[in-house]
């Protein structure tokens, strides 16, 4: 690769709105190797070959948020808001684990994979209700998604019984815990879905009219749009990859808390969108943003895990980096330091952290 | 000694000003002098950065070069609230009021009356009617929500909010463009008592015969480069349509005589046919039909319901009696999305809200109709956009910074040049073309018109509605009256028939009623 190519494609990552997330994360990770020196090591299990380290919990950990977030993009791209993802996880984790803890069968890839259609569909149905809600009836998206929110953790306790409820599934577990090719199955899982929508939205024109409809509904009815189908099916698809989230969230622990399961979930995907570039008004979406979101929520979790912070103190440490973040996204703030720095060069903080993850690898 | 330096030294002294937007020059050192107690005139075509000039004045846009002094003394108008400090209020091109909100509201958002105890309500009501007062609105309920006005007296409530901080100078950007006579007569009396007070106004039109009515001087703008600055009265009408565009008015008359030439008389099927087709409340059910190749005219006063019948023909709104036929077949209209898919297509007169798409790009708003009758399956491919992007940006000369800017960026006519290629994208049958050259510029006027006379050629019906009755009695083969919200007759466009017939049309209507 030429330097001149390199220069231009620092210069587009600089441009791109989440330019700052990609810098957060290295900064929180850098963050880390200050604690410890070792945090980016990654070592290879003898016994089976997978990876293990700091970095691979991140991704296993970024999977269920990966969904919810590329979900949320799309549904706030139209100019709506789904405030029920977490609560469907919950109702999707619910369905699967009283349906194989009925099922037994703990070895049976069958029994796995009904209670994934079962899942899958359950949620689909409440996603439809949200979308039939917001297209057809108009009801507001907040209003329509909060009732979701609020009956989708009843309907779990319904569905459980109000039970933590457990199952044993050899092939279900090994979606939230088992390795392909060293990776965890969950992110490459949540890796492929997102690119397949991606492709899906960006290959057909629906990227185009969620857009168009998310800017100026009434200049999209003129263009011919019709805004009610494409309402109901993001929002169906929101569900759907919450409900996909739910089965991830529940594999790793087989146990779904009803009330503990995709908790405060849909703010962390909100969080991801805002992060990723999305405007909440609206309009032009980023499914590469909505992923660096996601990528950022799941290391501060980490970090403020692995850093000792008390449990007290971290939502407030989570605000602050987020504000800072929002504070560096913002347009007065940019025109401000593009005022000051005279020729913009490329932040060294992307740069200067690979040499260092490989020193680390080396160490390792 | 005071009195003489207000009569020889300008209010506003804009000198070198040169902006630069995301990369493009849209204005060249460009000078202009606002003097008190004169109406000042900004013409200019399309892009010609008429409006740059105004928000760089009312601080909306950054000068990246030049000077601006007010009353001698250099300022830098760094944004909207530093360019009111400075005296400097500004009634934009579209009318950006609160709806929801009252025209009290409206009108002192910003100014409210405060007390120890905080706004007081009913002041400040009594300090917005005083300033409709004084716009001749005297008769408005200030409790009103602004959105349940007519277009035109928004357009005048945004003037009365410009006017509350008593400015300095005032900046009216296409203040008349969706006023009918009187409302203009209206503006144009409130304007000159504000010129009697001292008030600097500057006046941004595309009406050659109201910037006359109402101006002093005139400024004269082209590709973002000032033409110099006259004299109203020592300047003639077609030196100025030369310095705006270097075209004269033989191009409209050979449009005209062209069209007559081509003149369409009705025979066969009616490519599209409407039968007792009205709606309660808003249009009187009525009959129309649409031959191949042929231009209608709907005439009228704004108001008389033109702009809902086109409406009624084209699914944005929902006829509750009567039908279609579409080549002698009966259809249903119940949206736009169906009419485009019969090939029947409408292009608004409310190019903001009705038509373009703001932040999408402009390939994406040429192609957005024609994607959405495709569904979204199957995107228009993009080898298949280009090529109709390249020949609509081409054969229209759309000017913008780029394909994939947002259409936010560019110019009132060449957005609506935009939603023209947006609708010509679907091959419609039909066309309603409800106001296509509302304020854009004499050239792009002239370059709409002819457009629509090819379409027409080229055997599309096009129902074309205008305020300007000259426009419709040049293009139209056949021409439909309408009055309060029905039609009241057609007549057959022939020699003999000008614009006075139209008017007396109209006003003998009132008779018979009478």
């Amino acid at each position: 690769m030429s330097t001149g190519a390199r220069t231009n494609w620092l210069r587009e990552l600089i441009r791109k709105p989440y330019f700052w997330g990609v810098v957060a994360i290295f900064a929180l990770l850098a963050l880390n190797v200050l604690k410890d020196p070792n945090y980016l090591a990654l070592s290879v299990n003898p016994v089976n070959g997978n990876l293990v380290g700091n970095v691979v919990d991140i991704l296993r950990a970024s999977a269920p948020i990966l969904m919810i977030a590329v979900g949320m993009s799309l549904v706030i791209a139209t100019g709506g808001i789904d405030l029920s993802v977490g609560s469907v996880m919950a109702v999707s984790g619910a369905v699967a684990m009283v349906f194989m803890k009925d099922a037994g069968q703990s070895g049976s890839l069958g029994v796995a994979l009904g209670a994934i259609g079962l899942a899958l569909l359950v949620s689909a149905v409440l996603g439809a209700i949200n979308g039939v809600l917001v297209a057809y009836i108009g009801l507001q998206p907040f209003i329509s998604t909060l009732i979701m929110m609020l009956a989708g953790r009843g309907i779990a306790k319904v569905i459980t019984e109000g039970q933590n409820t457990s199952a044993t599934n050899d092939p279900f577990r090994w979606i939230a815990n088992g390795f392909v090719v060293g990776l965890p199955v969950v992110f490459l899982l949540a890796i492929v879905i997102v690119i397949i929508v991606g492709l899906v939205v960006r290959r057909s024109a629906l990227g185009l009219m969620i857009e168009a409809i998310g800017i100026n509904p009434k200049a999209s009815r003129m263009a011919g749009i019709k805004p009610s189908g494409l309402l109901l099916t993001v929002y169906i698809l929101s569900a759907v990859l919450a409900g996909i989230a739910g089965i991830m969230s529940v594999g790793t622990v087989m146990t779904v808390d009803v009330s503990r399961t995709g908790y405060q979930m849909e703010l962390d995907a909100i969080l991801a969108v805002v992060i990723g570039g999305t405007s909440l008004a609206g309009g032009k979406f980023s499914i590469g943003g909505a992923v660096v979101g996601a990528l950022l929520i799941a290391t501060l979790d980490k970090t403020i895990v692995f850093l000792g912070i008390s449990s007290s103190a971290t939502p407030a440490f989570k605000a602050i980096v987020i504000v800072v973040l929002c504070l560096l996204q913002s347009e007065r703030v940019r025109s401000w330091f593009s005022q000051r720095r005279k020729p913009p060069r490329p932040t060294s903080a992307p740069t200067s952290v690979p040499p260092t993850q490989q020193k680390q690898e080396v160490t390792a | 000694m005071n009195a003489m330096d207000a009569a020889t030294r300008p209010v506003v002294e804009m000198t070198g000003i040169t902006v630069d937007i995301g990369g493009t020059t849209v204005l060249h050192e460009v000078d202009l002098r606002l003097f008190a107690g004169e109406v000042h005139a900004l013409m200019g075509g399309n892009g010609a950065g008429k409006s740059s000039l105004v928000k760089a004045l009312s601080g909306a846009y950054r000068i990246d070069v030049g000077e601006v002094r007010i009353d001698g003394e250099t300022v830098v108008l760094a944004g909207p609230a530093e360019a009111e400090a400075a005296g400097v209020a500004a009634a934009f091109q579209d009318v950006d009021l609160c709806g929801n909100l009252s025209i009290a509201e409206n009108v002192m958002i910003g100014h409210e009356e405060r007390r120890w105890y905080g706004i007081s309500w009913a002041a400040t009501r009594r300090r917005a009617a005083s300033v409709l007062d004084e716009l001749g609105l005297g008769d408005l309920d200030p409790r009103q929500a602004v959105a349940t006005l007519p277009p035109a007296i928004q357009q005048l409530v945004a003037i009365a909010r410009a006017m509350v901080t008593h400015p300095k100078v005032l900046v009216l950007d296409e203040p008349t463009s969706s006023l009918d006579v009187d409302e203009v007569a209206t503006l144009f009396r409130a304007l000159r008592r504000l010129r009697e007070h001292g008030v600097a106004i500057l006046f941004v039109s595309h009406f050659l015969e109201q910037v006359y009515a109402i101006s002093d001087r005139i400024t004269v703008l082209r590709d973002g480069h000032g033409q110099g600055e006259y004299a109203t009265r020592e300047l003639d009408r077609a030196v100025l349509i030369s310095k705006m565009i270097g075209k004269d008015l033989v191009e409209l008359r050979r449009i005209g005589s062209d069209r007559r030439a081509h003149r369409v008389d009705p025979k066969g099927t009616p490519v599209f046919r409407a039968v007792g087709v009205g709606r309660r409340g808003e249009f009187e059910a009525t009959d129309f039909e649409l031959h191949r190749g042929e231009v209608v005219g709907l005439g009228g006063l704004r108001g008389s319901g033109r702009t809902e019948f086109g409406q009624l023909l084209t699914g944005v709104v929902r006829n509750d009696s009567g039908s279609f036929q579409i080549d002698g077949r009966s259809v249903g209209l119940p949206n736009p999305a169906t009419a485009l898919r019969h090939r029947i297509a409408f292009a608004s007169e409310d190019r903001r809200d009705g038509g373009i798409i703001e932040e999408l790009s402009v390939r994406e708003n040429i192609i957005l109709a024609l994607q959405a009758i495709r569904g979204w399956a199957r995107p228009v491919s993009h080898a298949e956009r280009d090529a109709l992007v390249e020949r609509f940006v081409e054969s229209f000369g759309i000017v913008a910074p780029g394909l994939d800017a947002p259409a936010r960026q560019l110019s009132g006519g060449n957005q609506q040049k935009v939603l023209l290629a947006r609708w010509l994208a679907t091959r419609p049958h039909v066309l309603v073309l409800d106001e296509p050259t509302r304020g854009i510029d004499i050239a792009s006027k002239v370059e709409i018109q002819a457009r629509v006379a090819e379409m027409a050629r080229d055997g599309m019906a096009v129902v074309f509605i205008s305020s300007e009755l000259d426009e419709v009695v040049r293009l139209s083969d056949r021409i439909a009256i309408f009055k309060d919200r029905r039609k009241i007759g057609e007549v057959s466009n022939g020699p003999g028939l000008n614009v006075d017939t139209i008017i007396e049309m109209i006003a003998a209507d009132d008779e018979d009623d009478a």
